[in-house]
């Protein structure tokens, strides 16, 4: 019963609300439409409705996939700073934190659905269903690690919210043990990641033992970024308060990950420029361009830009504390990592391909469109959990706002008669 | 050719495999229990997964399950290849064999070329089309031959694939052929997620285009380029089709998988050479037994000095390049 008035109360808090707020919904469900659109067309006639070929096999789905992981993974990683640091409030920093990651890996797991030629073989995944190649194929290791991850978070948040909404306090023993193990599981959802890229020998550019500690750096970068902004956002419309302390310190930490991002790119820079061997080519496609092709070449030296002047403003405490010029490093920051953790890291591995062939992707119209659907859906899912969530941490809405037909036919019959 | 493959309907002759198409069984539980707990999966989710995924051409009830090729029950087996054979012959309108010959003991396949022989004039691209029948639109080749400057020597970065075959040889230049090297140490194998791909005992490297999920990890491992996805469906028309069909091979592929080549697998378990070998008009290409001491790969190895491409990538190819003269 008790659940059953929970999820009827969140359906209360979902369907009401502000102008704006259904605007915002009905904009979302728009793309998201536009996204069925733009797959239907891929499903129908395959892949081939992309820009992926044989030469450059993996494009923008992957390099969103990535980015995304790296979102999901920091945003969880961010409770360790609140603990650390004692901010009020801890629960809302850690829940909001977590329904980030829960947004982040949806979309993650969309964008590799999109990518895959057969989805309809799923199953193929299930342990003992399908015929799953672990522990040998990383991508069958990341598939574990998300889903798990995905469940977990779901957990946290699920008990969290359901025993605020009964007025009760949380299970300690259930929620810190949860969390906790959260933390290892974001690093390691991000690791593996790195790791699918990693591992192959085929692809020079990424066959560095920098890539991941590189993938967690940036990540700690584009995480906390968009949580920063949201929490702006959401003291100004929601009850939700967070001191401008616990934002300057994230500001802070933010930039010592873009400090040591930079330093491990500038390592990799140096590596591949100083020895100038035949794997230099993959950087050069990527910062100069080679034989004339220079697709990315532009996108390169912006995500560079961004990310230096991100670092220069979080590093200066005046700029910091500064909430115009902190929200345009979060801008500066979150360009600079989509592109480099995105486009930038899956277009030169395959760029010359592995027999020399230069081919320059560049994603497709139905690409965009199911991009930018799986984007819209994730934002949905996010504004839906925020929407629920909000209201009942800060105690406005709890067991005693839901009232089912028969609480009412209850009500009546026990309340004494009007006049 | 837009026909689709037909979607049988549970109960009929498509679930009629039903019956032993069990898997392994769960921990603890009886191959009975496992078999009814698939079949009630089975039709569960095959009710919900045909409505939903009518619309993918390639999409079976029968495969949904179904247990890894390599320990598939002979009887299985056979039903599987019977089913394919109706398809193919249905959608082609001519009588097609799927076949699943199996490596012979005692046989590691390996292969030759003469580099100083190769005049780059694509016979064996389009024989090895015609043999394997790949898709002629979008077109889909297995064999790529790298046009190379003799100044340079084999340089991927300044080879060029795309050259006109009506001049060749071009003075200056040397051509190198590169396909699958059906690599002792496949980077290809360890990445696939389903286990869709795999090495046979005589060393050839193949892909189950039923359980292949298309993800194309193993396009990015594969250090040569072996790799071709079915980026659209692939057209083919009936009157090139090659009838004679290996399961693991050259039987017609639905789009959204991978495919590679086999060494002809259909024709070399049962003794031909690979249609490369026999098209090339120098002689450049030799096929055979790697483990028996009378055969001609094992000859040139003996008398000639062979080399391996990226052989710094440890994936111990069984495709030897040589220089003959
Ligand atoms: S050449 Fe490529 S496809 Fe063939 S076995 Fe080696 S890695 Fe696999
Ligand atoms: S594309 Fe197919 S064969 Fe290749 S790794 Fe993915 S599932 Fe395996």
């Amino acid at each position: 019963m008790a659940v059953l008035k929970f999820l009827l109360g969140c359906f209360k808090l979902i369907t009401t609300g502000s102008k704006a707020y259904k605007a915002w919904v009905v904009f979302l469900l728009g793309l998201i439409g536009v996204g069925i659109h733009g797959y239907a067309h891929q499903f129908s006639h395959g892949l081939i409705s992309t820009a992926m070929r044989d030469q450059v096999s993996w494009g923008f789905y992957i390099g969103n996939f990535t980015f995304l992981v790296g979102v999901a993974a920091a945003a969880v990683m961010l409770v360790i700073p609140a603990y650390v640091y004692h901010w009020e409030p801890i629960k809302e920093v850690v829940i909001l934190g977590e329904l980030l990651a829960i947004s982040a890996i949806t979309m993650c797991l969309c964008f590799v659905m999109a990518d895959m030629g057969h989805p309809e073989r799923l199953w193929e995944f299930i342990p003992y269903l399908g015929s799953i190649n672990f522990p040998r194929s990383l991508l069958a290791w990341d598939s574990m690690v998300l889903n798990a991850y995905l469940v977990l978070n779901l957990l946290v948040v699920g008990h969290l919210l359901f025993k605020a909404f009964m007025g009760q306090h949380y299970n300690k023993k259930i929620v810190y043990p949860l969390v906790l193990l959260s933390i290892p599981a974001a690093v390691s959802i991000h690791t593996v990641t790195a790791f699918l890229y990693n591992g192959l020998i085929a692809r020079p550019f990424w066959n560095a033992a920098i890539l991941a500690p590189r993938f967690i750096a940036s990540a700690f970068c584009s995480g906390p970024a968009i949580l920063l902004i949201l929490f702006q956002v959401l003291r100004k419309t929601t009850p939700f308060r967070i001191k401008n302390e616990a934002i300057w310190k994230v500001a802070e930490l933010m930039a010592y990950a873009m400090f040591f991002n930079l330093f491990l790119e500038a390592a990799e820079v140096f590596k591949e420029y100083y020895s100038d061997t035949e794997h230099l080519l993959y950087m050069r496609y990527l910062y100069t361009g080679v034989h004339g092709h220079n697709t990315l070449v532009p996108y390169a030296w912006t995500a560079l830009v961004c990310n230096i002047l991100a670092f220069l403003i979080f590093l200066h405490p005046k700029t910091r504390r500064n909430f115009l010029t902190l929200n345009l490093g979060c801008l500066l920051i979150y360009s600079g990592v989509y592109i480099e953790k995105g486009m930038g890291l899956v277009i030169p591995g395959m760029t010359p391909d592995t027999l020399g062939e230069i081919y320059e992707y560049s994603p497709t119209i139905t690409e965009l469109k199911v991009a930018a659907g799986v984007f819209a859906l994730g934002f949905l899912v996010f504004t839906l959990l925020v929407k629920i969530a909000v209201p009942i941490v800060m105690g406005q809405f709890g067991i005693n706002n839901v009232r089912t037909s028969r609480d009412e036919a209850l009500a009546r019959s026990t309340a004494p008669a009007s006049h | 050719m837009s026909a689709r493959r037909h979607l049988p309907v549970i109960g009929s002759d498509g679930g009629a495999g039903a019956d032993d198409a069990s898997g392994a069984p769960l921990p603890g539980e009886t191959p009975a229990a496992a078999r009814s707990r698939r079949q009630f999966l089975r039709s569960a989710m095959g009710g919900v997964a045909a409505a939903t995924l009518a619309g993918c051409g390639s999409f079976d009830l029968d495969d949904l399950f179904r247990k890894h090729f390599t320990e598939l029950p002979p009887e299985e087996v056979k039903k599987l290849l019977a089913r394919l054979e109706r398809e193919y012959t249905a959608k082609f309108g001519k009588e097609v064999k799927v076949a699943n010959t199996a490596a012979k003991p005692g046989v590691q396949f390996g292969y030759g070329l003469d580099l100083s022989r190769c005049i780059g004039c694509r016979r064996c691209v389009y024989a090895c089309v015609r043999e394997n029948n790949q898709s002629r639109d979008p077109q889909i080749q297995w064999i790529r031959v790298l046009e190379m400057e003799k100044e340079k020597g084999i340089d991927t970065a300044e080879s060029n694939q795309y050259y006109d075959a009506a001049e060749v040889p071009r003075p200056g230049h040397f051509y190198m052929p590169v396909a699958c090297h059906q690599c002792r140490n496949p980077p290809c194998v360890k990445t696939c997620p389903v286990r869709a791909t795999w090495q046979e005992p005589d060393g050839i490297v193949v892909v189950d285009y039923n359980r292949c999920v298309g993800c194309r990890c193993c396009m990015a491992a594969c250090p040569y380029g072996a790799r071709h996805f079915n980026w659209g469906e692939p057209h083919l028309p009936p009157a090139d089709l090659n009838p004679n069909t290996h399961y693991l091979g050259n039987r017609p592929r639905p789009k959204g998988v991978v495919e590679k080549c086999t060494w002809c697998i259909q024709r070399t378990r049962v003794g031909r050479y690979p249609a490369c070998v026999e098209i090339c008009p120098v002689g450049a290409r030799k096929f055979g037994n790697l483990l028996d001491p009378e055969s001609e790969i094992r000859y040139i190895m003996e008398h000639k000095r062979v080399f391996i491409f990226k052989e710094e990538l440890n994936t111990q190819p069984k495709f030897y390049y040589f220089y003959a003269t």
